[in-house]
């Protein structure tokens, strides 16, 4: 993909880079540069996700197996499940648009670390295409991307093991990542910006490293001990050998509930920055909005066993976490309603980028209104494992994350290439996103509710009318990514020019040039101690403000 | 670390690569050690959840021999002081003093695999023996890994130390100050490690 070079070729530190469109495939330090890299790199993995898929819906049009051998599916869910959670949402809702926005919102010109910035990403790529290419040697792995033994003991281990490497070496970029959020946000602001005058999304960003920093080491933690497993015959998993593998999930699920906040809480800032510069209000309850953020990190963390409600744990740790886990349902209301009030009142221009987050708020509110309910011991008993949780996490996860992410490549377009995009084909975009996602995954919580379970390629054929109705949705879904692509390439070379700020923005990364010199800002880096500021400063973004927050 | 950004943008300057905030490395690799301790508190819990949820046969229950890991306790600890040593000797710019407590450091850090070695020969068992025995080697062997790490730290530490011709000086100390806390961490994980895996 080609963007416009920013920086005229006088600039001395320009010589340390390549420029134009080879430094995309270059060791850059930028982190615009790094940002864009996890985009696109993010992108490519979500067109090979998002085609596996079509082939598990393609499979399950009709209730026996005969789109593909049943082996192949369980490889097929497997890259699937794994390419999406880690190639493609966490990446880009954390790599990349953290590493592009990070920076401007702290008023610095770079990252704390750029060197390990770089490395970070540069770790995705070969890990993505490891685990690929490991369909192609002897088949990939086949149990889920839980990886639970003893069933990742017993599958083929070659698929498993590579597997396990690509995920260290995901979970190794995931930490390089979190470690210079954490740095670059609490070390790297400018003086006399306050940490309660940052962007909501520097709070998402600092929640969500902060969860990345504890829990997925002991992923990989666990991770080793599998594979030690799979490969030396240890037991520690292997209850044969008198190995347990309930510490396993306690283990695997210690970093795999984090995750989903690391997909999603993310999301949720990137939704906090979108929605007041189209409504052309203040962002409603900022201080609301920061407590719930940092109440989610730490109530994430204590949650992880509701997903082994049916593992055979004890009356306690049930009861204590169906209770933390409905705490969590408190912040993320909290969260949920400041959107609408910031929304209430607003002059909303219903562009792509505004439709798209007040998708991501419809979607979000049902997949965790299934949340709460899952979180219930006697209801989670009766549906877990069937595809009731399977619509539960892609409402999570693609009616939140994914929507935003689309949403966000919409709003910051203008600034990463210089040119707009076109509003109609976005428009249609969402239309088709959003009828095809619900089309898809609705109707999976009433396959749940009468017993059909996840991961398996064949169904009672009593079932096969909804499994219909989901395909079209999933067809539905796969053709809407054509106008978009469209879109972005066209627009790339003949998009109408948008100039520095188009959307009459205040937050830094809207006060330089679109896209940015590498320096970020021509000169001394302007200083917002109100970024969202709308509706009283509008005339001028560029005026001193009072400092003075107004959230009414 | 370096950044590509000149503070200021004067094009008739010589710009080269500067940095433009203050060094923030040790803050990074504390960081990192914090996740590199989750790693180890994930092995705690998942040792002290087999202990109480997985008896062991009769025949797997071992007596383990205490002097050795009291003997490696006793290096780490010293080795640590050693290194701390090293530091003010760096700060009061005696590179020799600072280069003899560097090597009186990895000659502990050595010492210790050494008797981890010794350790691990007179074992009554093997890596897949039974759940204790893997993952009694996991802990320690994942502990050792760290060491290994630290010891070779300590002695690339040591060598651009020297003076003339080394790095690292009073005026750059990051090298040493990295990896002095890197070795206190290693010394903290081995001696909560003795306390669960020996003494509990």
């Amino acid at each position: 993909m080609i963007f416009a070079n920013p920086s005229s070729p006088e600039k001395t530190s320009e010589r340390l880079q390549p420029t134009g469109w080879l430094r995309y495939f270059s060791f850059s330090l930028d982190h615009k540069v790094i940002g864009l890299q996890y985009l696109i790199c993010g992108f490519i993995f979500y067109l090979i996700g998002g085609s596996l898929a079509s082939a598990i819906r393609v499979e399950l049009t009709s209730p026996i197996s005969d789109f593909m051998a049943r082996d192949v599916y369980n490889q097929v869910l497997t890259l699937h499940g794994t390419i999406m959670i880690f190639l493609w949402i966490v990446p880009v809702v954390n790599g990349a648009f953290g590493n592009y926005l990070i920076p401007f919102y702290v008023g610095a010109r770079d990252m704390a670390f750029p060197r390990l910035n770089a490395v970070a990403f540069w770790l995705i790529p070969p890990a993505g295409l490891m685990l690929i290419s490991s369909y192609f040697i002897t088949g990939a792995a086949e149990s889920g991307w839980t990886a639970y033994p003893p069933l990742s003991i017993t599958t083929p281990a070659t698929g498993q093991i590579i597997w396990i490497i690509s995920v260290l070496l995901l979970g190794g970029s995931s930490i390089f990542g979190g470690i210079n959020f954490i740095a670059t946000i609490l070390k790297l602001r400018q003086p006399g910006l306050k940490l309660m005058q940052l962007p909501m999304y520097c709070w998402a960003m600092l929640g969500t490293s902060i969860l990345v920093v504890l829990s997925t080491p002991v992923l990989a933690g666990t991770l080793i001990l599998l594979s030690f497993d799979i490969v030396a015959h240890t037991g520690f998993f292997n209850p044969s050998m008198g190995g347990n593998v309930i510490v396993y999930q306690h283990l695997f699920w210690f970093y795999s509930h984090p995750a989903v906040y690391i997909m999603v809480l993310p999301a949720f800032g990137l939704v906090s920055e979108i929605l007041p510069v189209h409504c052309r209000k203040p962002l409603f309850g900022y201080t609301t909005m920061v407590y719930s953020i940092m109440a989610i990190v730490g109530l994430g963390l204590v949650v992880w066993a509701h997903h082994m409600f049916t593992s055979g744990t004890p009356p306690w740790m049930r009861l204590f976490f169906t209770i933390a886990t409905s705490f969590i349902a408190v912040p993320t209301g909290i969260k949920f309603f400041n959107w609408v009030a910031t929304l209430w009142g607003g002059k909303i221009s219903l562009n792509s980028a505004v439709l798209f987050s007040c998708g991501f708020i419809i979607n979000f509110v049902l997949g965790g209104i299934t949340g709460v309910a899952l979180a219930q011991v006697p209801f989670d008993v009766h549906v877990h494992d069937t595809y009731f949780v399977v619509a539960h996490f892609h409402y999570i996860v693609y009616g939140g994350s994914v929507f935003v992410i689309f949403s966000s490549i919409y709003h910051w377009y203008p600034k990463f290439t210089g040119r707009m995009l076109n509003e109609n084909i976005g428009r249609l975009h969402f239309v088709l996103t959003f009828i095809g996602f619900n089309l898809c995954f609705a109707p999976q919580h009433w396959l749940g509710l009468n017993g059909m379970p996840r991961r398996v390629a064949e169904y009672d054929p009593q079932f096969t009318f909804v499994n219909q109705l989901s395909s079209a949705g999933a067809l539905l879904m796969a053709l809407s990514t054509l106008p978009f692509l469209w879109n972005v390439i066209n627009s790339a070379m003949n998009g109408p020019i948008a100039g520095d700020n188009p959307w009459r923005a205040l937050t830094p990364e809207w006060l330089t040039s679109s896209p940015p010199p590498v320096e970020n800002w021509e000169g001394k880096a302007p200083l917002v101690n109100e970024p969202y500021g709308y509706g009283r400063s509008t005339k001028n973004p560029k005026s001193p403000n009072d400092g003075e927050r107004d959230t009414k | 670390m370096t950044t590509i950004a000149p503070v200021e943008q004067s094009p008739e300057k010589e710009v080269t690569q500067i940095e433009d905030h203050a060094d923030f490395r040790l803050f990074g690799l504390a960081a990192f050690l914090v996740a590199d301790g989750m790693t180890f508190a994930g092995f705690f819990a998942a040792y002290l959840t087999f202990k109480a949820v997985n008896p062991l046969l009769p025949d797997a229950i071992y007596e383990l021999e205490l002097p050795l890991p009291t003997l490696n306790t006793v290096l780490l600890l010293v080795s640590s002081a050693t290194f701390h040593r090293a530091g003010q000797a760096l700060r009061k710019d005696n590179a020799m003093l600072c280069q003899r407590w560097l090597l009186i450091t990895a000659g502990l850090g050595l010492a210790f695999l050494a008797s981890q070695m010794v350790e691990y020969f007179t074992l009554p068992f093997g890596l897949t023996d039974n759940l204790y025995a893997s993952t009694f080697y996991a802990l320690t062997g994942f502990h050792g890994l760290h060491v290994t790490l630290g010891a070779l730290m300590i002695l690339i530490v040591w060598w651009q130390s020297r003076s003339p011709g080394g790095r690292i000086t009073s005026k750059n100390q990051f090298p040493l100050e990295a990896a002095e806390l890197y070795w206190h961490f290693v010394d903290g994980i081995w001696v909560i490690l003795f306390i669960i895996l020996y003494l509990l």
